[in-house]
């Protein structure tokens, strides 16, 4: 039997969902082509608010990469915008000549951003926010700084203007109604959210009208002007007042529309071999812009598409807004009336507040705020219109309540009925869940992700399914479980790492021999991490694997965005002399290095350096005793140190002197992530060892040492480690936990991380309290040190890897014949 | 034309670049990234990425990929494809080795010129 076409416009969750519950179906029945204006795959696009605000990327967060496509024998056009359709010989034709038959064809066109008609908004720098292209113009706006100015209150404008401010900008918020998501929110809970945005440095301005965008001359936004006179200055605007359904192709081909494409409850348009799916269609009046009303379509379809008989009738939807941090959830109607009675529990020092809407002993809607735990269950009772006048005396408490003693949260799931939903993007229930994990013997959340779809898309559920899979497995569940080093391997960091020693492998093709790698030279994550795991266990017999080195440790100098690199040597301890400083200063002029900047870790970079300049300028620096600064290693990078009782009226030990010990001690030592040090010589602290990997603080009565700091993607406090006595025993014990953390580490895992992962409690076992273990630790560091010290910067002045900074030929092209 | 009557020229000895590594050939239009896999097979591609501009020849070679140093793009080195859920591609020259020689082919390069 020859199969029939099917031909999908539009790429957008809606219809990967309905190809999904189609090939589930019966595989057999058509051959799909789907054209898509996007140039890309199909990906989440509820989770663009974390790639905004730099939570997750890109690739975290496609459905359906390539392989689906081939695998599932889809044809897909990237940028493909379908410009006709001729229903009488059954053809679409898209903008760029392509042109392709169908039996049944599905409108999924989505939806277009409202843009406000104000004069001004074609300028340079105005925004909307719908799709991957949107993020990335607003994270390129970010990278300049200045002042973002987001229209609209709702739910995209506010995780927006969240993501925004994660992105460093200012951001301002202006709405148009008194209270933010109004249609959402009932006037309280909207000032809460007020409230939450303002104390993370976000303005908001309610009841504020735009009137227009001020352009600076150039064609680029400078401010945004409301009716009542005030500017604002902008660097971007960004449009979130709302959508529009795209409906004009099925107008334009005579498919009856309103304000979308209008279709019956089985799904048919007015043509009955043509769908509308998802954002595009008018159901009974409605048009939803949520997604779990589109998947409930899209099953439909799927159906329907088979001779089935599926009707769609409508959707309840609830709501949550994805801002970390903030807990919102709301679902049906919470305006006032005379009818309606409503529980309301505010708890002012939490921040929590819910109110629940009840109509003859039903709840009819639900908004919590700062406490949402109970919002599916809500959620439950709504839908289902279950009469709650048994248990109204401490409904509002939750589902905990309802058996007298609070209930922990696994038993609260384990309680739950089994037509309970959890995931309610993916409309998945709690049955459907356990019996997807008895029956397909699921035990990792990813599975039961891509299995069930619970929680695959918003992730806001992902607590639920694992406390699911917890009362389910029990403790066969482990939620530890390994993630892969990368797609070349199923077995984590630790296990490859236990796998080295263990079986004595000793170069990175055994390795991938051994552990059966599934590509045939690994990748550009594995392939560094493996030389780590070999260089840091083997000092001795393994042959370092430049080619498997990134180019910063490759070449022994940072890359820059436009292909140069800098330099640093280094400092000891940040002391330096005016003889160091002529030696800069000379090489500076002779190499023409434009940029030189003083780091954050006492030394001095020269960037802007040219890669075949790079020999050269070693060789002057060596001439004046300096060697590299290993500022582009994973490895000992900076001693940070303050002037300590040399100089300072306060300082209780030699914090300088320490510091120039631990780092000649020290240099040249690969580590899983970069290592930073401090030492300070009071607790004053000048040195801020105590948000360093380690850190010491010097007292009185020793030195107190430190460990597990953060200042970067993360901020976080040091841990102490111990007080001990003499230089000496601060030099061993520091020496000894890097070295802990050089064989346990996960390549790219700073130390704070590990630290966590192990247990401070153990690492002070281990390095303060078991003095042969440390001994152990600094005797293995010694040893490899004899292999490590080495200045790379002289041997390459001396001719080594020259290949790495001259090119192979010079061509002069003749003109083309 | 076909590969036998194509003009190739010669641009170094095979040994010149490190296996799993790169060279770059200069010309008057722009860098060509020379390959060598660990087969010891050449390919040649422009050394720009067409995401910002990164260095090919500076990123990690791995089975006949490379990745980009500066935001990790991966490309197919005989197609000049990104892989992935990247879109993008770098031209391709064609490459071999002969008697020990990396040859490229003229017309390609002439073809970036034109």
């Amino acid at each position: 039997m020859t199969k029939k076409k099917l031909i999908i416009v539009g790429n957008g969750m809606a219809p990967g969902r309905m190809l999904e519950y189609l090939f589930d179906k019966n595989k057999d029945v058509y051959d799909v082509t789907i054209f898509n204006a996007e140039p890309r795959v199909n990906y989440n696009r509820l989770m663009l608010s974390p790639v905004l605000s730099g939570e997750k990327t890109y690739e975290d967060i496609i459905t359906h990469g390539d392989d689906w496509y081939a695998e599932h024998d889809v044809t897909l056009h990237k940028s493909a915008c379908i410009s006709g359709i001729d229903r009488d010989s059954k053809t679409v034709t898209s903008e760029n000549g392509i042109t392709a038959s169908y039996d049944k064809l599905v409108i999924a066109t989505g939806s277009n951003p409202f843009i406000v008609p104000l004069p001004g908004k074609d300028l340079d720098g105005v925004l909307t926010y719908r799709d991957l292209d949107d993020v990335d113009r607003m994270l390129e706006a970010a990278q300049r700084g200045g002042r973002a100015v987001v229209i609209g209150g709702g739910l995209l404008g506010l995780e927006a203007a969240a993501g925004l401010k994660m992105q460093g900008m200012e951001v301002t918020v202006l709405h148009l109604m008194p209270t933010l998501m109004e249609r959402q929110l009932d006037p309280a809970a909207g000032f809460l959210l007020e409230e939450e945005f303002n104390s993370r440095g976000i303005e908001v301005l309610t009841k504020a009208n735009s009137h227009e965008i001020v352009g600076d001359g150039t064609g680029r936004v400078k401010a945004i002007r409301l009716e009542d006179g005030t500017e604002i200055e902008a660097s971007i605007v960004v449009m979130a007042v709302g959508i529009r359904p795209s409906a004009d192709l099925a107008k334009s081909v005579g498919l009856e529309t309103n304000r979308g494409i209008l279709v019956g409850d089985d799904m048919r348009t007015s043509d009955k071999d043509i769908f509308a799916l998802g954002e595009c269609v008018e159901h009974r009046g409605m048009c939803y812009g949520l997604v779990a009303p589109l998947y409930e379509m899209a099953e439909v379809i799927a159906d329907n598409l088979l001779d089935g008989a599926a009707e769609y009738t409508g959707s309840v939807t609830a709501t949550k807004l994805k801002v970390t941090g903030v807990d919102l959830y709301s679902a049906g109607d919470f305006a006032e009336g005379e009818d309606r009675e409503e529980i309301v529990l505010r708890d002012a020092s939490a921040g929590v507040y819910k109110r629940l809407v009840l109509k003859d002993n039903k709840i009819i809607g639900a908004v919590l705020y700062g406490e949402t735990a109970d919002g599916p269950w809500f959620f439950d009772l709504l839908k289902k219109g279950t009469d709650v006048s048994e248990m109204r005396e401490t409904l509002i408490f939750g589902q905990a309540y309802q058996g007298g003693a609070p209930l922990d949260p696994t038993a609260a799931v384990a309680a739950l009925p089994d037509d309970a939903e959890i995931c309610g993007c993916n409309g998945v229930c709690k049955g459907n869940i356990v019996t997807a994990i008895k029956g397909k013997g699921l035990t990792t959340l990813d599975d039961v992700r891509s299995h069930t779809k619970a929680s695959a898309s918003c992730g806001t559920c992902t607590g639920l399914v694992e406390q699911l899979m917890q009362v389910t497995l029990g403790d066969a569940y482990n939620p530890a479980a390994v993630t892969p080093m990368c797609g070349c391997t199923p077995l984590g960091h630790d296990e490859v790492r236990r796998l080295i020693k263990s079986k004595d492998m000793k170069t990175i093709p055994a390795v991938m021999q051994e552990l059966e790698w599934s590509s045939s030279g690994g990748c550009a994550k594995c392939r560094p991490a493996l030389n780590y795991y070999l260089v840091s266990d083997w000092p001795d017999e393994y042959a370092d694997d430049y080619q498997s080195r990134f180019i910063n440790e490759r070449v022994h100098a940072n890359i820059q965005k436009d292909g140069t690199y800098s330099v640093v040597p280094r400092m000891w301890g940040g002391m330096t002399t005016s003889k160091e400083l002529r030696a800069i200063a000379d090489v500076v002029d002779k190499f023409n290095i434009p940029a030189v900047k003083c780091t954050g870790g006492q030394r001095i970079d020269m960037l802007g350096i040219k890669k075949e300049d790079l020999p050269a300028v070693w060789a002057d620096l060596g001439e004046a005793g300096f060697v590299s600064g290993q500022a582009y290693a994973k490895g000992l990078r900076t001693v940070k140190t303050c002037v300590g009782s040399d100089w300072c009226r306060f300082g209780t030990q030699d914090s300088t002197g320490l510091g120039v010990k631990l780092e000649k001690f020290m240099w040249g030592s690969w580590t899983p992530a970069k290592l930073k040090l401090a030492v300070s010589g009071c607790p004053r602290n000048c040195a801020e060892a105590t948000c360093k990997d380690i850190g010491i603080i010097c007292v009185d009565s020793g030195y107190e040492i430190h460990f597990a700091g953060a200042a970067g993607l993360d901020i976080k406090g040091t841990e102490v480690l111990g007080l001990v006595k003499t230089e000496e025993e601060a030099l061993e014990h520091v020496v000894a936990l890097t070295q802990m953390y050089r064989e346990q580490g996960h390549y790219l895992e700073r130390i704070y991380k590990w630290a966590k992962r192990i247990g401070y409690d153990e690492i002070r076992s281990q390095i303060m309290h078991d003095a042969d273990k440390r001994k152990a630790y600094f005797d293995r560091f010694v040893f490899s040190q004899n292999f490590a010290q080495v200045d790379p910067w002289s041997e390459r002045v001396s001719g080594k890897d020259k290949h790495e900074f001259k090119p192979m030929a010079v061509l002069q092209l003749e003109a083309a014949e | 034309m076909n590969a036998e009557t194509r003009n190739w020229v010669a641009v170094g000895e095979l040994a010149d670049i490190p296996r799993e590594g790169a060279r770059v050939v200069k010309t008057d239009v722009g860098c060509i990234a020379v390959f060598r896999t660990v087969d010891d097979d050449v390919y040649a591609i422009d050394d720009s990425c067409p995401h910002k501009g990164g260095p090919l020849s500076q990123g990690i070679v791995h089975g006949t990929s490379v990745t980009c140093p500066l935001h990790n793009w991966v490309f197919d080195l005989a197609t000049g494809l990104a892989k992935g859920a990247d879109e993008g591609a770098v031209s391709v020259t064609a490459a071999k080795v002969a008697d020990g020689k990396v040859l490229l082919a003229a017309d390609d390069l002439a073809r970036c010129a034109g």
